[in-house]
């Protein structure tokens, strides 16, 4: 029996000729990943284990981005913790205010990650990293701390489901919508344990940021990973880009499959996901009822350049509805000089939006955009459980950028026309 | 090893949001985070649970972000064991980690009540609801990771 991409990856990191579903291994780890929430638990278990030293300074990255610039004293003093702890073990890839951006953003944006990586981050987004063909995984900061001391780490190898992507999406749509729409079919444990494996025709059809924001969101369906073959678009991408030589792995032609899903892109529409979960999915010209407070365009799953683009496009020479507050937030400080360079910046200020510094802020309820009781709010994010931006009565609805910005010149959840 | 305890209930999907709110990650510090476990869900948990309680939950349980957070303030409560129909996989591979005992029982989850006394063998995996005089075997954990659990978590076990 043939193996998955994912299973490729995984037996070549723990130096297998094959591994099966099901089977336990041991990986060598080629990053590992922790932010300013999840860092400091990984520190204090990492010094009560009384390790020596990291495995290897150039391989870890420690990124400040949920609480930064800090929100207020304890979030402060847990930058500090990260900040004394990347100083004392020399990390490379540590990223403060000023050169730091939403960990899923800015880790692929500066070459950190590359094709055929073997990756855990101590945060549920890192399955990110799969648009560039890596297995990547989140993690807790346990297995951060183990990860960051011995360069390893424990796997169950995992079963996968193939999404056998055809067609091109409409002008309209973006790679949010696919995603959105998949959760909404497979729902939230859908893909419990197992890989996404995005294949098809219809791939080479999706960008970069895309496929980004498609890997993003798996695990929102329970997955352990999302991964995207390498292809054309993928070594565009990477070249110059990736600081290490990357690993073209490909799925075996009989690689066993549990589940074989098509889908034809051109027949999606704009996709909302009603509170209070991600699987709640809807046609967003069916929700044309629902008066939104609040708009939030950015986060790790939408908060890049071509996601920029659109809340452009859409809001150059308009006004925002009255009534309701658009926060726009670019991913990484490289996406919002871009903003700055492009007039979009200028564009979303005249249209009545804010522009923030990069951060996770309002995405889980932290800061820049609490949501009161009662309050609504469409968001580019991944997440609207109870309470995740905010009080426990407020409500969160999952759409792309363009829903999201069409969404913020009505003041109701408008399916957009492009 | 062994826990017995009343039963606090819960649905499917029960998120890591609604067991530590993200609001309150400016700290590290278990005490203090455990003071907040389940409010948004089942506000006044904290005052309710006692050394030894057993939570109960439906499918996919601990699904959302990777806080290790969320099964710390679960353990830091005292809570004895959670019992679930499915847990989302970071949550149960940090419960492993830090030692919190866990066990995947689907029947066990839909017959058992909230309030009920039951108790939890560990090393049988036999989960007895003495309120109901019912009984239920739990799915054992593979070997691999029994050994992480009886060494204490997953740092423990990798000292040589």
């Amino acid at each position: 029996m043939g193996m998955t991409m994912t299973q490729k990856i995984l037996a070549a990191h723990a130096g297998l000729e094959s591994v099966t579903a099901g089977q336990l291994i041991n990986a060598k780890l080629d990053l590992v990943l922790g932010n300013d929430i999840t860092t400091p638990v990984a520190v204090n278990e990492f010094k009560k284990a009384g390790f020596d030293g990291v495995f290897d300074k150039d391989h870890i990255a420690i990124v400040l981005d949920h609480f930064v610039p800090n929100k207020d004293i304890k979030a402060a003093e847990q930058s500090k913790q990260c900040r004394e702890f990347a100083c004392e073990h020399c990390i490379s890839h540590f990223y403060d205010v000023g050169k730091m951006g939403i960990e899923h953003a800015l880790l692929p944006e500066q070459g950190v990650v590359t094709a055929g990586d073997c990756i855990i981050g101590a945060d549920s987004h890192t399955c990110t990293y799969g648009a560039v063909g890596a297995f990547s995984t989140g993690v807790g900061s346990t297995d951060m701390a183990a990860g960051m001391a011995t360069g390893m780490a424990w796997f169950k190898v995992p079963s996968a489901i193939k999404f056998e992507l055809s067609g091109k999406l409409p002008k309209n749509c973006s790679g949010k919508d696919l995603i959105l729409t998949i959760i909404g079919m497979i729902g939230v444990d859908g893909a419990l344990y197992k890989s996404m494996e995005f294949t098809g025709e219809g791939v080479k059809t999706l960008s970069m940021d895309d496929r980004l924001c498609i890997c993003n969101m798996a695990i929102e369906a329970g997955a352990k990973n999302g991964i995207f073959p390498v292809d054309e678009v993928t070594e565009k991408y990477l070249e110059g880009r990736a600081e290490r030589k990357g690993r073209k792995f490909e799925a075996d032609k009989d690689a066993d499959y549990e589940q074989v899903i098509g889908i034809d892109l051109s027949k999606l529409v704009p996709i909302v996901s009603c509170p209070h979960l991600p699987e709640n999915t809807k046609p967003a010209k069916e929700l044309g009822n629902i008066k939104i407070d609040q708009v939030v365009i950015g986060s790790c799953t939408n908060g890049r350049l071509e996601d920029m683009e659109a809340a452009y496009n859409t809001l150059k020479g308009k006004k925002v509805a009255d009534g309701v507050r658009v926060i726009i937030i670019p991913a990484t400080m490289q996406i919002y000089k871009e903003c700055i360079r492009r007039g979009y910046a200028e564009a979303f200020v005249d249209a009545g939006a804010v522009i923030s510094t990069p951060t996770c802020g309002p995405c889980l309820g932290g800061y820049m955009g609490i949501l009161a009781k009662g309050e609504r709010c469409i968001a580019t994010t991944n997440r609207n459980f109870v309470g995740r931006m905010g009080h426990v009565e407020s409500e969160v609805y999952l759409a792309s950028p363009y829903t999201a910005a069409a969404s913020a010149l009505t003041g109701y959840i408008t399916e957009p026309s492009l | 090893m062994n826990a017995q305890g009343k039963v606090f209930k819960y649905p499917d999907n029960v998120d890591t949001d609604v067991i530590i709110p993200a609001r309150y990650l400016n700290t590290s510090n278990a005490e203090e985070l455990a003071l907040h476990a389940m409010e948004d869900i089942d506000t006044g948990f904290v005052k309710k649970v006692e050394a030894g309680d057993i939570m109960v939950a439906g499918y996919n349980f601990g699904c959302g972000s990777s806080r290790e957070h969320a099964p710390l303030v679960i353990k830091t409560n005292k809570v004895g064991c959670v019992i679930a129909k499915s847990f989302a996989r970071i949550f149960y591979r940090n419960a492993i980690n830090i030692g919190l005992p866990i066990l995947e029982c689907p029947e066990a989850a839909e017959k058992i009540d909230a309030g009920d006394e039951v108790s939890v063998n560990f090393d049988t995996g036999v989960i007895k609801d003495i309120t109901k005089g019912l009984e239920f075997k739990a799915q054992p954990f593979p070997d691999f990771i029994q050994n992480i659990i009886n060494k204490g978590g997953l740092l423990a076990s990798l000292k040589k």
